[in-house]
């Protein structure tokens, strides 16, 4: 009889490194997703080709190669990061340049008449987006955003190949050990599942309140 | 400036949207003070003239006069040159705008709505901003909503606070587009009913594209009749509505009692 407790107990460890990486790796996609978005409407040429080569690059490559090359290639250009540091680096940037597309095609979605009450009431470019239309924008965001989360929580699994340990790594420490694969494979299916859920539950409050009292923009 | 100078003088505008040309050659002034109200067909130009002259619309060729100052030019020692986004933004002060379909922002209170940009580009402090905006809000009688969100108000009530929202600038020029078309019949009247009140109690210049020729009759102080991007025929209400010199306006107004609107 396998002695489990101390087994799920190291389970758990690696759902807090999971959730942490999640936290972290979203932190730097969102930020990533208004800079790029943001960049691709930009009236500055520079601006427009930085964003779109940002995006088109990390979606067109592989998450496990754009780990590995943060964890293993960039120490050979002088920079080393800590798996934990290559793990956001990776998840956030990839993940970023989907969400970018989201910010962007949010931002478009509002309507013609609102950049024109903007420029009657002579809100400045900046103004406009920091109070009219960013906070419309954002509620079209959400859902979609949510989706990126969950991408970004399932993607985690990736950094348990440069020995990070995650849920993932963790089971697979427990399955080496008791040499039984069901069990920890089985409770880790559920924990990103109930993670996963606990996003999906997070984002719908959050539009839910964000969309009280409104009308005329799509929840 | 003199008093009897125009405040606001077109002078030979055009405007194409693609291979449609909406104003040919357009050019017409408007007194301080003046109400004034531009009718014609849809498609005749008139909303476009507003929209030009609230910087939505660049124009093609011509020159206009805001105040005294080039509205898409600037002078620059002696020359004209097209008018930058500052040059753009301190004339826009001047003017102020009502859209037909209200354009409130939806995710703010009415009292946002109004104190957003006396915030934002007069650099009003909120205590100062919201005084004033209920001030507005209590001349066009929407002073008990200033909490609510605009989900929650009818369209006359929208468009009232949409009136405070412009009003809140200080403009000198207000422009007013179709502002009751998109309302039901028995909300239009308390629009209207602020438009007096605003004649009664401030000396703005208003320009109004309307299709409530009755109210045009009463309240405008000058009718510019609008085809195909010209003005067919101007002058005192009485004298364009009762008679009408030109055919187009005769048959422009024939079809709009025919579509039971009072004259």
């Amino acid at each position: 009889m396998t002695q489990w407790s101390g087994y799920f107990g190291l389970i758990l460890q690696g759902a807090l490194v999971t959730i942490e990486l999640t936290l972290m790796g979203s932190v730097l996609a969102l930020f990533m997703a208004f800079l790029a978005g943001m960049g691709r409407l930009s009236r500055f040429f520079v601006l427009r080709a930085l964003a779109t080569v940002y995006i088109e690059f990390f979606r067109g490559t592989s998450i496990f190669v754009q780990l590995f090359f943060a964890y293993f290639v960039l120490p050979f250009a002088g920079i080393s990061l800590t798996p934990l540091q290559a793990g956001v680096l990776a998840l956030g940037l990839n993940v970023g340049a989907y969400a970018a597309e989201v910010v962007r095609g949010a931002i478009q979605s509002i309507g013609r008449e609102q950049y024109e009450a903007c420029t009657a009431l002579n809100l400045g470019r900046l103004q406009g987006m920091r109070h009219v239309i960013l906070p419309q924008a954002l509620l079209v965001m959400l859902p979609t955003f949510g989706n990126n989360a969950i991408e970004l929580l399932k993607a985690t699994a990736v950094v348990s190949l440069i020995s990070l340990t995650d849920l993932t790594f963790q089971a697979q420490v427990v399955r080496a050990q008791t040499g039984n694969t069901m069990v920890p494979f089985t409770t880790i299916l559920i924990i990103y599942f109930i993670l996963a859920l606990l996003i999906s539950w997070g984002v719908r409050s959050l539009e839910r309140r964000m969309a009280r009292g409104l009308d005329g923009v799509r929840v | 400036m003199s008093a009897s100078a125009p405040i606001i003088k077109i002078d030979g505008i055009s405007k194409s949207f693609g291979s449609f040309k909406v104003l040919d050659g357009l050019s017409m002034q408007v007194m301080p003070r003046e109400k004034l109200a531009l009718i014609g067909p849809s498609g005749s130009g008139k909303t476009t003239i507003l929209r030009i002259l609230m910087t939505l619309e660049r124009i093609d060729a011509g020159h206009i006069q805001v105040d005294g100052e080039q509205l898409y030019h600037m002078e620059r020692n002696g020359q004209l040159l097209p008018a930058d986004e500052r040059h753009l933004a301190r004339m826009r002060q001047k003017i102020g705008m009502v859209f037909q379909l209200f354009n409130l922002f939806p995710h703010k209170s009415v009292i946002d709505n109004v104190t957003l940009a006396p915030m934002l580009t007069k650099g009003m402090p909120r205590a100062a901003a919201e005084k004033r905006a209920m001030e507005l809000l209590d001349m066009v009688g929407m002073a008990d909503k200033a909490k609510a969100m605009p989900a929650q108000l009818s369209g006359g009530q929208k468009q009232r606070v949409a009136i405070a929202r412009a009003l809140a600038l200080q403009p000198k020029i207000m422009l007013f587009d179709e502002v009751t078309s998109a309302l039901d019949p028995e909300l239009v009247e308390e629009v209207l009913n602020v438009l007096w009140r605003l004649c009664a109690e401030t000396d703005m210049t208003m320009l109004l594209v309307t299709h409530e020729m009755g109210f045009a009759h009463d309240f405008a102080d000058r009718v510019l009749f609008f085809d195909r991007g010209r003005i067919v025929e101007e002058g005192k209400p009485d004298e364009i509505f009762r008679h009408p010199k030109q055919e187009r306006t005769q048959g422009f107004l024939k079809k709009i009692i025919a579509a039971g609107h009072r004259v």
